[in-house]
């Protein structure tokens, strides 16, 4: 049997650019904590995308070691205290670079599925 | 950063973490309690959908990096506490690891500076020794067991040395006398060419060292220069010491400079405390060594240029040999040898790691010792993985509750492993403070009057990588196997394994026996080496020397200082001396003697019966002793007569040979009134001999060698008596503390100015065994621990054995089985892992002794009374230690028995 972990790393692995993206994006609008995150990707994709913690905490660390978000103890609305992440002016610059890297993967790939499906079409 | 503030930070962040997972988990809850939901059913599905908090924790904390370091934190928290909790376990385990460890490390620290460190002189690699190839025809005096090369041959190659060597020096060792009266004081002296510093690269500490222009012909007393512990010794390492003089032998020597203090000689094993340039000999002695060429007493060495090979440098050397030999023929040279002195050739030889009597008398023995040690590690690790084994059934199931937990085999693996590291790595930090004490207690033991060993013993990048290595090998050894073992079961199996008892199956049960047979084995050959060695000791000191050693004094007494004799009047005065000791109250005998037996020193000479020639002549050992010589040593003279007054310088010369002399030279059975002839050396012509006694026969140089032919002379008809010292030997039954007060009266009432010095004669013989002794000590004690351990291990095993069966004898009983049966069923166990243990021991101490037949004396290697005796001890031990848990299996109440779980 096969730890857990390495399960976690694989999807990690599998979803680490663009997880990072979405975190940096969804901080672009303020600090937030954990959950907020979660939360707020959740609810602008429209419920389809499901962060899972295994791979959202380690994402936030790892992109505060890098220096991309920096965190705070804060109170909540709800007066709760949680730890809140910033985007740091280097987390703006690699955004930035991420958003046009993902605009030409995403061109790229429309280039490829279009003239499939106009083919398909009758 | 500091570990601790490491650690610190590192708990706050695990802290910080915890906190935020529970913040996230508050959160989600309350948005679902504003959703409606009860604060219970809220907390719930929270947590449902956060998922498996702790392994979140783990891999986020993975991201912080030294994820690793961690997790081996935990695995060596653990380990430890597992091992405070069984400290019975860890006691022995750490005992007997520290215990091999140590001894292996204490041996291989005395090979290290005994064999593979490198002098402490600037590129020791380039330096090596000049000598002869082959030393057939050499005669003259060879003044000691390095001396190679006359001072005439030193000066010729200094002035035309090969190509390949960029510098060379000569040397040679001395014992300087530093007392300025009475008795002896030590020093170890050195005899150094003008270039000796300047080429090894040795710095003075203060003051200055000799430079070429110190060595000249004529030169006197130019200086000394004094090694760093004689200064810190006898001058407490004032600077002042420039320029102070010091007693040499009589003289007055200036003190000019110091050497640093990790410079201690080109001898290992020795060190030094004052060098003289090599032309003050003929100043200091009497007798001047510088243009005699048939004195052999220099050490040469010479540094390679860079770029040159030995190979070259011999080639060169043997080019330019004939022209030096011819160059320096000496006048007196004998002449049926002047044609093997003339074909000489040098060879050069690396002496990177200096020149040692130590090395060569102690690196085999060490070596086997060495193996000897590595055996007992090994027997010990045997132990540990045996208990191990033990512990890691012990904990079966909880191995296979994490294994169906998902733990990972390697993982676990690894916890075990630490664990066995754990206990290797203090047992291995015990033990390199064991082995300083030892080493350092080995080289005490290998110390005598005359001879203090000195060896480096800091320890060194290959002691330290050494007793490293022996650590994680033992680990491995003793950890390894019992950790795959348990971690490779069905854990299903095991859970359930638990539970009522089967016998353990043969194949699990397997390995446990295999370690107790393999024990048993090598602690037969362990006591086989260690009963050969004691044995051969025995014999050595129970050898027929021909002599009685009990009871003798030796008195050496140094008449040069100020008496100012004459040659012609040594004899005279010495035979004074004699007289006035004989006249001492409760001595029985009294004699000079100038090779003391057994001492090593030697005269052989080739000797032939008149009318023969010397085409038919045989080597005869040659010494020279005083009239009572026999009587002293109480030698039965068997026919003629003893040395008298009839002897003298005038009167012809007469000698007293032994039985061997007279067989081997085919002399009649009472030779007394025969002559024979012996050959002319480089200080007498070619004499001619009568006997008149006969001896018998004794040993001569060393204990080690049989009775061989030897010819005594009378030293008073010792014309040519240079020596300055005579060495007397006085057998008395008064106590030693009182006659050397009695002698040291007589001796200053015939002349206040000679120095003595005293010793039994038996103390030097034994000083001669020391050798044996160690060997015989340390393998015998080897060869007990190896035994002990070995027994402790097949108790350990018989004892499990028994648990494990405790079902099995319950049913056994209860079908009608006796307790007598019982034992026997549980003593059969034992005594077939003795048998097959004895019989592979025995098979490998035959293998491995051959490797120690050099070192015995008087038995062979394989001799089968040893054999038998060390199957024998070691069985009744054994079976001894199997009999108790036979007894507790025998004792079993059938009824628990049973039941038992």
């Amino acid at each position: 049997m096969k730890p857990k972990t390495q399960r976690y790393q694989n999807r990690i692995e599998l979803l680490q650019g663009t997880l990072d993206m979405l975190i940096l994006q969804t901080l672009q609008w303020g600090p937030q904590h954990g959950y907020g995150i979660s939360q707020s990707i959740r609810g602008r994709s429209g419920k389809v995308l499901q962060v899972e913690t295994g791979s959202l905490y380690p994402a936030l660390h790892r992109l505060e070691k890098q220096g991309w978000v920096a965190s705070q103890w804060k109170q909540t609305e709800s007066n709760q205290r949680a730890k809140f992440y910033r985007l740091t002016a280097a987390g703006k610059k690699q955004l930035l670079s991420e958003q046009a890297r993902w605009a030409q993967i995403v061109n790229a790939i429309a280039g490829i599925m279009s003239p499939v499906l106009r083919e398909g079409q009758p | 950063m500091s570990l601790r503030g490491w650690l610190f930070r590192r708990r706050q962040r695990e802290a910080e973490l915890g906190e935020e997972v529970r913040a996230h988990l508050r959160m989600a809850a309350q948005e679902r309690i504003e959703q409606g939901e009860t604060a219970d059913q809220a907390r719930i599905a929270a947590a449902r959908e956060f998922g498996n908090v702790t392994l979140v924790e783990e891999v986020t904390r993975d991201m912080w990096g030294w994820g690793w370091l961690e997790t081996l934190l935990q695995d060596l928290r653990y380990g430890a506490r597992m091992l405070r909790r069984n400290p019975g376990f860890t006691l022995v385990a750490v005992l007997s690891l520290a215990l091999g460890i140590g001894a292996n490390a204490a041996i291989f620290q005395l090979l290290d500076s005994v064999r593979m460190r490198t002098l402490p002189v600037s590129h020791p690699q380039q330096l090596t020794e000049l000598r002869l190839a082959d030393t057939k025809g050499l005669r003259g005096s060879v003044q000691s067991g390095y001396s190679v090369l006359t001072n005439p041959i030193w000066e010729r190659i200094r002035g035309h040395h090969p190509q390949a060597f960029s510098d060379m020096f000569a040397w040679a060792e001395d014992d300087f006398n530093t007392a300025p009266l009475g008795e002896v004081r030590h020093a170890q002296g050195l005899w150094v060419s003008g270039d000796f510093f300047r080429v090894l690269g040795v710095q003075p500490a203060i003051g200055r060292v000799f430079t070429g222009t110190d060595d000249h012909k004529g030169c006197g007393l130019p200086g000394a220069v004094v090694s760093y512990s004689f200064w810190q010794r006898e001058f407490g390492g004032d600077r002042s010491v420039i320029g102070r003089k010091i007693t040499l032998d009589y003289h007055p020597v200036v003190i000019i400079g110091v050497t640093p203090a990790t410079f201690t000689g080109l001898d290992v094993g020795q060190s030094f405390d004052v060098a003289l340039p090599l032309c003050s000999q003929a100043t200091l002695d009497p007798y001047s060594f510088l243009d005699d060429g048939t004195i052999w007493w220099l050490s040469v060495m010479a540094r390679l240029r860079p770029g040159s090979s030995i190979t070259e440098a011999t080639a060169q050397l043997s080019a330019s040999s004939t022209g030096i030999f011819e160059a320096t023929l000496p006048k007196n040279y004998p002449r049926e040898n002047v044609k093997d002195y003339l074909q000489f050739k040098l060879a050069a030889f690396p002496a990177g790691t200096g020149i040692s009597w130590l090395r060569q008398q102690y690196e085999d023995p060490l070596w086997i010792l060495l193996a000897t040690a590595g055996l007992v590690l090994l027997i010990a690790c045997a132990n540990l993985a045996n208990l191990m084994l033990a512990r890691a059934s012990a904990r079966e199931r909880e191995i296979a509750v994490r294994l169906a937990l998902g733990a990972s085999r390697s993982r676990l693996i690894r916890q075990l492993m630490v664990e066995s590291l754990l206990v290797a790595a203090v047992g291995a930090g015990l033990g390199l403070l064991l082995a300083g004490a030892l080493s350092r207690f080995m080289v005490a033991f290998m110390s005598t009057q005359g001879n203090t060993v000195f060896l480096d013993l800091h320890p060194d990048w290959r002691v330290l990588g050494f007793t490293i290595g022996a650590a994680v090998l033992t680990c491995l050894l003793f950890g390894l196997t019992p950790a795959w073992r348990t971690t490779h079961i069905a854990p299903g199996a095991a859970m359930k394994a638990g539970g009522r008892g089967l016998t353990a199956t043969r194949e699990r049960f397997g390995l446990r026996r295999a370690l107790v047979a393999t024990q048993v084995a090598l602690s037969v050959t362990l006591l086989v080496g260690g009963l050969l060695f004691s044995h051969s000791l025995h014999n050595l000191m129970t050898v027929n020397t021909g002599f009685r050693q009990d009871g003798i004094l030796i008195v050496w007494a140094d008449i040069s200082n100020r008496l100012n004799l004459p040659v012609k009047r040594r004899v005279p005065f010495k035979l004074e001396l004699l007289e006035r000791l004989r006249a001492i109250p409760g001595v029985d005998a009294v004699a000079d003697v100038r090779y003391l037996p057994l001492s090593g020193g030697a005269t052989s000479n080739v000797v032939w019966k008149e009318g023969s020639d010397q085409s038919h002549g045989i080597d005869a050992n040659f010494n020279w002793v005083s009239r009572d010589y026999f009587k002293t040593l109480e030698t039965p003279l068997l026919a003629g007569r003893d040395f008298d007054t009839r002897d003298m310088p005038t009167s012809p010369p007469v000698a007293v040979v032994n039985q061997a002399f007279a067989r081997r030279l085919g002399l009649a059975p009472n030779p007394v009134g025969e002559r024979f002839r012996r050959q002319a050396t480089p200080s007498d012509p070619e004499t001619d001999f009568e006997i008149v006694g006969l001896v018998a026969d004794t040993k001569y140089r060393n204990l080690r060698q049989d009775f061989g032919p030897i010819a005594y002379l009378a030293t008073s008809q010792d014309t040519r008596f240079t020596n300055w010292w005579v060495q007397i030997l006085i057998r008395s039954n008064v106590p030693v503390g009182n006659l050397t007060s009695r002698v040291r009266q007589a001796v200053a009432e015939v002349n206040p100015e000679i120095s003595t010095e005293f010793q039994m004669f038996k103390t030097t013989i034994r000083d001669g065994l020391l050798r044996e002794r160690l060997m015989a000590t340390l393998s015998g004690f080897f060869g007990f621990l190896a035994a002990l351990l070995a027994t402790i291990g097949l108790y350990g095993v018989m004892s499990y054995l028994v648990v494990q069966r405790t079902n099995e004898i319950g049913i056994r009983m209860t079908l009608g089985a006796d307790r007598g049966e019982i034992r026997k069923l549980i003593m059969s166990e034992a005594a077939l892992l003795l048998a097959w243990g004895l019989g592979l021991g025995i098979m490998l101490a035959l293998a491995a002794g051959r490797a120690a037949r050099a070192l015995l004396f008087g038995l062979q290697p394989y001799d089968p009374g040893t054999y038998a005796l060390a199957a024998a001890l070691l069985a009744a031990v054994a079976l001894a230690a199997s009999y108790l848990p036979a007894r507790r299996a025998a004792r079993l109440d059938p009824m628990v028995a049973l039941r038992y779980e």
